[in-house]
């Protein structure tokens, strides 16, 4: 009872293991509608995922003579391989979620150092590589939400048997499957001016009730896990909310003067990844900004960014792109929002 | 002058304690002792322990540029060399008439004359190469690797170790970006030499190799990221293997 202990003497509520598990834990929701509306592609995508990330985060621990099973145990090669697993599109080749897995883990994670040291959100760093590498499949292998009439569905069996062999039974095309995302629909017609927003709704094929047909559930669904994550005070709420904020504020400043070639706040915020991205990928603490100012200025850039590269960029989304580029900028950030120490530069404080 | 001058710019630093060069020339050209000892150095400074891109880290920018191919990888290292010895060579022969304060203005003008006459040269000769490096052709005048040379090795040497060093300068460049041209062009196209007709001719394309059939090809070993990364593992490996040498 009076044994005398050195400090810390609170023992830190949370370890780094568990936090990560809290996290994945809040990421079932999401998923388990992303399975719903996208069919059995997501759940293998996330197998073989968290499958090769663990092979390549032990072969980096023991080519870096690192103990493997206490980094192992850490849960955070199984985060980045989830949070990869849902931005590939679910008819995603078994080959895609290799080399995304190997950039993931071996170059955006492990060569920085490992966790604590990568500058760059390793998920969205291998997310980029890969689109910018595999236009084609990262775009058209979308299967078509069970909302969407006119489509078939495939059964977990030939899900496996078209992304381990590239094979469909014979009476499907890849069509005939597979849908043109919202966000692509919007990118491509409404803001070239092939379309307007009112001819496209009436096609019934992009947009929900909310956002972007099917995806608006799928974004429901991680709202709620990262609501609860926000509850256990796992992530704060600076990011998220100023990053959504932000989306919503500058959308309805460009979306209120033309309504039929500008998609409304609703549709940005419930379409795509926006709300995986505002609270379990920009949330990441290793990579996002730390001080609350920072992270405020950091949830809003990322916000303005999406708006940005979605409406005036080359691609139809753009979560990976905005949180790599404020990754860039954190250490910046940092340093200029570095809150004053208690007792220092009291004059500048008076002022 | 010139005399001091050579003394005091030894080659490089490696062969101070072992001297494995002299003793063999000793033994096989008694004539010519000092002559594999001075030639050595020169060579083993350009393609490894000093080498321009590995070590110095110069000439990055056409270096990440052109060598999403070998054979532009080729291309760009040939003309190069061709700069670095001639330019080398021009530069020796003038060093006892050019005084220092205006060394740089003077080998800036003999770098860009001769990157001049290269570029007409490969304009005539290898017009298709030529329209691929495009503007790398004439940016050669401001790769650092060329005037760190000049000022460094030629403006304080004689004339046939300055067209050695130029060339063992250009070898080792011209190596390390046929390396990562050859390592994003398999990565990236399944391909090696690919376009090899555009420099040795029509005759030539059967040196094309496959080395992966049927391959997606992966853009981005081809875009700059895919540079940087090359560039990156390259100089860890040339890390890798000096600390090795050194434990």
């Amino acid at each position: 009872m009076f044994v005398a202990q050195s400090s810390p003497f609170l023992k830190p509520e949370l370890s780094v293991s568990k936090m990560m598990l809290v996290v994945l834990l809040a990421l079932i929701p999401g998923i388990i509608t992303s399975v719903w509306v996208f069919g059995f592609g997501v759940l293998v995508n996330i197998v073989l995922a968290i499958t090769f990330s663990l092979l390549f985060e032990a072969v980096m621990l023991y080519l870096r003579k690192r103990p493997i099973k206490v980094y192992l145990r850490d849960n955070s090669a199984i985060l980045t391989a989830v949070l990869l697993a849902l931005a590939l599109p679910p008819l995603a080749p078994w080959w895609l979620t290799l080399v995304g897995s190997f950039f993931a883990i071996v170059i955006a994670k492990q060569l920085y150092g490992g966790l604590g040291y990568n500058p760059f959100n390793p998920a969205m760093a291998a997310y980029a590589i890969l689109l910018v590498s595999f236009p084609a499949e990262m775009t058209t292998l979308w299967t078509a939400p069970v909302m969407l009439g006119g489509h078939e569905s495939l059964s977990l069996l030939q899900t496996l048997n078209y992304q381990l062999f590239n094979q469909l039974p014979d009476t499907l095309t890849l069509d005939a499957v597979s849908y043109a995302t919202p966000l692509g629909v919007v990118r491509t017609s409404v803001i070239n001016g092939l379309a307007s927003i009112s001819e496209i709704k009436s096609t019934g094929h992009t947009f929900g009730m909310l956002g972007g047909i099917g995806t608006e559930w799928v974004s429901l669904a991680f709202l709620a896990g990262g609501l609860f994550l926000l509850k256990k005070g796992v992530i704060q709420w600076y990011i998220p909310v100023s990053m959504l904020a932000t989306m919503g504020f500058v959308s309805l400043l460009f979306g209120s003067f033309e309504l039929d070639s500008n998609p409304s706040p609703l549709f940005h915020l419930f379409s795509g990844a926006t709300m995986l991205g505002a609270f379990f990928i920009a949330t990441d603490p290793v990579t996002a900004a730390t001080t609350p100012k920072g992270q405020i200025i950091y949830g809003a850039g990322i916000g303005l960014l999406i708006y940005i590269i979605r409406t005036w960029g080359g691609y139809p989304d753009a979560i990976a792109f905005s949180v790599l580029i404020m990754n860039m900028c954190v250490p910046l950030l940092d340093y200029y929002t570095q809150p004053r120490v208690y007792g220092h530069n009291i004059d500048k404080e008076q002022q | 002058m010139s005399e001091t001058l050579s003394e005091t710019t030894a080659p490089s630093d490696i062969n101070e304690d072992k001297k494995p060069g002299s003793s063999l020339a000793e033994g096989s050209f008694p004539a010519k002792g000092s002559f594999l000892a001075e030639y050595t150095p020169i060579a083993k400074d350009g393609l490894w322990s000093n080498n321009a891109v590995l070590v110095q880290m110069l000439g990055l920018c056409p270096l990440l540029a052109v060598s999403n191919s070998v054979i532009n990888a080729l291309g760009l290292g040939l003309a190069t060399i061709a700069v670095l010895i001639l330019s080398n060579m021009s530069i020796s022969l003038i060093r006892n008439i050019v005084r220092p304060e205006i060394h740089l203005p003077v080998f800036v003008i003999i770098i860009a004359s001769v990157v001049t006459a290269i570029e007409l040269v490969i304009h005539a000769w290898f017009h298709e190469l030529y329209l691929i490096l495009g503007i790398f052709i004439p940016l050669i005048v401001t790769n650092c690797s060329i005037i760190a040379r000049a000022e460094a090795f030629a403006s304080k040497n004689t004339l046939g170790k300055a067209a050695f060093d130029g060339l063992m300068m250009g070898l080792g460049f011209t190596l390390v970006l046929v390396v990562l041209g050859a390592m994003r062009e398999v990565i990236g196209l399944g391909t090696l030499l690919s376009n090899a007709h555009i420099m040795f001719g029509e005759g030539m394309q059967w040196l094309t190799i496959e080395v992966i059939p049927d391959y997606k090809g992966f853009l981005l070993a081809i875009l700059p990221p895919g540079a940087f990364m090359g560039l990156a593992f390259l100089l860890a490996l040339k890390n890798y293997f000096s600390l090795k040498k050194k434990a």
